[in-house]
């Protein structure tokens, strides 16, 4: 093969991989553009300060499912990212123990289930013992969609960090559980954030599960241990409604909710890089 | 503390602790099952299992249930949309990481992940208004009209041109699924060692050679797992899928034409079933899906036990 | 501008310190989709007339009937009726019937997408029929031109649109079909959700007006209110008594003002005798057990008196409220049904007048 021609197979491989890029990115574009417009007139003083008023009355807020999405969703994230920072730690650095064939085949096979039914075991699991709706129980549903993307993703990273690195922690001297929480880890956090935020807006967006679990409630609630509104839920009452007004704010919700998980996520990453340079 | 309690000692608490809650994770999942396999009892034993899987017939009035159809559409829904999300998917990770300037890789890969970060719901809103249109003034009608003057027999194969059915969600679903397959495969692509990169570029190989001989097969692993997780996802979409696939059990579906998967059906009708029969083959149907579920992910261990002893091999 | 800050901002504070200190009772119900706007409405105003917190939310009616029987609501509410099968269920689990208390009046109006149509289009029970039963598939049939004449109808195919999840509108829908057509009801039967021999199914209400939009030919139904606010063109429908009648509030309340009403109130309104009535109308229901000692979510008397309490506020003060929204009224027959039907509340052995 001649250079001229490897040359030339180079450029078109490029080319091929930004049209690749390409035909991801304009969808979001387009799928960006739509949700601005049509939610961006909804964003407004009343939309963060004020709770949901009736259809036909002027000035309904979020402010309820706003605080209720943040306190469920980090709830949700908490529960999963032990759980789920566990499991990958285990199928990652433990290859040869005997839970991991198994441990790694439910925690893909849980994945694959639609939202509703974990729902439906959060249900079960929590609100028929308590006798009523939670925040609580809707993060124990939205945490269980979380935990096997968070398992995956860092069982994933942790298998590429070389193993000349913890050989090095170990000839050091030091124990190995030293050598995975203050070597590997670090030096896969890039990775593990990444799933943690791809399982932060998986669960964030979800309204299936939360129907009989979170529930909602149209007064602001800090106690997770009542029902709780969310976006998600709202996004999806108002979205099926007859009213313009409330598909106006359902769009607003809609655009807040996916700003929040990019603004987590941006804010996630910068706190990692300013980290990585210092230390 | 004394020297062997730390090093020992503390190994020991923390391979303990690490596998209690990973356990806790096997024992959460085998709780989902439990909860799926008890509330569908009542449907497996009403109709038997292979009775349930392979009926054909979902009827809540006549209270005759039968999983087949809904199966048969989630097993294309998520193989279409894989290998429609494949390609692209890696194609925006290598760029991203491998041709990208610096300035944009951090914003590309951002924008990638938001994509995921988007409620699915939006995502079934926005496909009504705007992709069905486009699908079926762009796509179908185009491709019906060529059928019907030129080849005939394909008509009854593509179905109606209606912009609702197969076609949009497989198209909905490739979208969303990508951000999965694309995250795992860009962070796996950025650990491959510098030094063989280094080393192939020595050797005066272009870019892409190095991509295809030291990038690619390094990250095989991670690639793998962004793939099964993307499937996983396919399986268990909802809404998206629901508002778009026009929700029809009546087989054969067609190219563009409705049909509905497990996840669809249960999301239809979970709300509103009010018949313990209805409930319980609704609870089934997530069984099944369950089950299907256990069998991709046994074959996707054994392609990549294949894979690996290739490797082994060479 | 500082002081206007502060003052939101203790807005925000005495909101959540008022919830805190919430003395008054907080009741939780669940169910229907359909009547959620008008219950925000009435709750929100019960809320500040009476202090009393009303946690409503629109899980579904199949959600709501199972959150009743499961005791995590103090109600819950549907758009159908529980069947005798559902009513024994509960009957046999906590030894108390569940009554059903209607709180408005709901239509089922056939929505199409004609270009060039002016008027609105004329059809009868029959016609909607075999057109979802896929026997009558283009505009210009005979059928339908008969009962429109002076129509230009197009030879446009039709491309029928129905609900893809079970829902109450659904139930509606089907149950008038099987009332007019012996075939529908031998082929189909009615239910939430069925095995519709042809069309495309769309989710919710949204997704099946967003179908009939987007498909010249299509022709679907949808709930009236949804109609209206949308805008989306519907047809008039030929009643009992041979009248061709749109759906307004007032043909909608006029197809409840029967002479009699059973006393459970679990009465299809499709097809009724009335005159003037639209015939694809239906009620809305509250759903509470009548011991209210046996549900669980009911923790005390005070509550059960709350229940009640809101109960008789709905039927009475809270109907003002229904037409703003475009729910129809209850009629008064009807209210003085449920009168007796709330009287007949107790906790244990209490009655809770």
């Amino acid at each position: 093969m001649n250079l001229r021609r490897r040359r030339l197979r180079d450029g078109l491989m490029v080319g091929l991989l930004l049209l690749g890029t390409l035909l991801v990115l304009l969808p979001l574009v387009m799928i960006l553009a739509y949700v601005f417009v049509q939610g961006v007139g909804a964003l407004n003083w009343n939309f963060f300060t004020q709770g949901p008023r009736p259809p036909g009355e002027a000035g309904g807020g979020m402010l309820p499912a706003i605080v209720g999405s943040l306190i469920i969703d980090f709830i949700a994230l908490a529960i999963a990212a032990v759980f789920g920072l566990a499991a990958g730690v285990v199928l990652a650095e433990y290859p040869d123990h005997r839970l991991n064939p198994l441990l790694r085949l439910v925690s893909d096979v849980m994945a694959g289930l639609p939202a509703i039914l974990m729902g439906l075991v959060a249900f079960a699991l929590v609100v028929r013992p308590m006798g009523h709706f939670s925040g609580f129980s809707g993060a124990v549903a939205l945490a269980l969609l979380m935990i096997p993307i968070i398992a995956r993703a860092t069982e994933g990273v942790l298998r590429l960090i070389p193993w000349e690195l913890r050989e090095a922690g170990l000839a050091l001297g030091l124990p190995r559980w030293r050598v995975i929480l203050n070597l590997v880890l670090p030096a896969a956090k890039g990775g593990i954030l990444t799933g943690l935020m791809l399982a932060l807006a998986r669960g964030a967006g979800e309204a299936a599960p939360l129907l009989f679990t979170a529930f909602g409630n149209p007064f602001l609630v800090f106690d997770p241990l009542r029902p709780m509104d969310s976006l998600p839920l709202k996004i999806y009452v108002y979205a099926i409604s007859p009213y313009e007004d409330w598909h106006r704010q359902a769009w607003g919700a809609a655009l807040l909710l996916a700003f929040l998980i990019m603004i987590s996520s941006y804010l996630a990453r910068r706190a990692l890089r300013a980290r990585g340079q210092g230390g | 503390m004394p020297h062997w309690l730390y090093r020992k000692l503390g190994d020991r608490i923390f391979a303990w602790v690490v596998l209690l809650l990973a356990f806790g994770v096997v024992l959460a999942a085998l709780l989902v099952a439990w909860e799926l396999l008890r509330g569908g009892w009542l449907a497996f034993r009403t109709f038997g299992f292979w009775g349930f899987l392979t009926g054909r017939e979902w009827n809540a009035v006549s209270e005759r249930f039968g999983a087949w159809p809904p199966l048969l559409g989630t097993l294309l829904t998520s193989a279409a949309a894989l290998a429609l999300a494949f390609f692209p998917s890696l194609a925006a990770a290598i760029f991203s990481v491998e041709y990208a300037p610096r300035w944009l890789r951090e914003p590309l890969a951002f924008m990638v992940d938001l994509l995921a970060a988007l409620p699915s719901v939006v995502y079934g809103l926005w496909g009504i208004f705007v992709l069905a249109p486009l699908v079926r003034n762009v796509l179908e009608l185009p491709l019906f009209g060529w059928a019907a003057a030129q080849a005939p027999w394909l008509v009854p194969v593509l179905g109606p041109p209606t912009g609702i059915g197969l076609l949009s969600s497989v198209l909905v679903l490739a979208l969303m699924i990508v951000p999965y397959a694309s995250s795992l495969a860009r962070d796996a692509i950025a650990l491959v060692p510098r030094e063989q990169k280094e080393a192939m570029y020595a050797l005066g190989a272009t870019r892409w050679e190095v991509v295809r001989l030291v990038v690619v097969p390094y990250a095989r692993g991670g690639i793998f797992a962004g793939v099964v997780l993307a499937l996983a996802r396919a399986l268990g979409e909802t809404m998206a899928v629901t508002m778009l696939i026009g929700n029809s059990v009546q087989l054969p579906f067609t190219f563009f034409g409705p049909a509905a998967t497990m996840a669809s059906a249960i999301a239809n009708e979970f709300t509103e079933a009010t018949g313990d029969l209805h409930l319980s083959s609704l609870l089934a149907l997530g069984f099944v899906l369950l089950l299907i579920a256990l069998l991709t992910n046994l074959g996707a261990n054994l392609v990549l036990a294949h894979l690996r002893s290739r490797e082994v091999k060479r | 501008m500082l002081k206007t800050i502060a003052a939101r901002a203790l807005g925000i504070v005495a909101l959540a310190a008022g919830l805190a200190l919430a003395q008054g009772v907080a009741l939780t119900g669940a169910g229907a989709t359909f009547p959620y706007p008008l219950y925000a409405k009435y709750f929100d105003v019960y809320s500040q007339k009476k202090g009393v917190r009303v946690n409503y939310q629109s899980i579904g009616s199949g959600g709501g009937i199972r959150q009743l029987f499961e005791q995590t609501v103090q109600f819950g509410a549907s758009d159908a009726p529980l069947s005798d099968a559902e009513l024994k269920k509960f009957e046999d689990a906590y030894g108390t019937k569940i009554l059903h208390i209607p709180t408005a009046l709901g239509a089922v109006v056939p929505t199409y997408n004609l270009p060039g149509l002016t008027q609105p289009l004329k059809l009868s029970g029959p016609i909607l029929a075999d057109i979802f039963l896929g026997k009558v598939t283009r505009w210009n049939d005979p059928k339908i031109a008969a009962l429109n004449p002076g129509v230009n109808l197009p030879p446009l195919p039709i491309t029928v649109v129905h609900r893809s999840d079970g829902s109450g509108t659904t139930y509606i829908w089907t149950e008038y079909l099987a009332k007019v057509s012996p075939e529908w009801k031998a082929r189909v039967g009615f239910g939430k959700s069925v095995a519709w021999p042809v069309g495309l199914g769309g989710k919710g209400n949204e997704g099946v007006a967003g179908l009939v939009r987007q498909v010249p030919g299509a022709i679907g139904y949808n709930e009236l209110i949804y109609a209206i606010q949308s805008k989306i063109p519907y047809a008039a429908v030929k009643n009992r008594s041979g009248r061709f009648i749109l759906a307004s509030l007032e043909s909608v309340r006029e197809a409840a003002n029967l002479d009699r009403i059973s006393q459970d109130t679990r009465v299809s309104l499709t097809d009724t005798p009335a005159e003037n009535g639209y015939p694809i109308s239906s009620f809305t229901w509250l759903l509470v057990y009548q011991d209210m000692a046996k549900n669980r979510a009911v923790k005390d008397m005070r509550v059960a008196r709350a229940v009640r309490d809101l109960l008789w506020w709905v039927i009475h003060e809270g109907q003002q409220y229904n037409e703003r929204l475009h729910y129809a009224r209850l009629p008064e027959v009807v209210v003085r049904v449920s009168e007796k039907n709330i009287a007949s509340l107790r906790y244990g052995n209490q009655p809770l007048q």
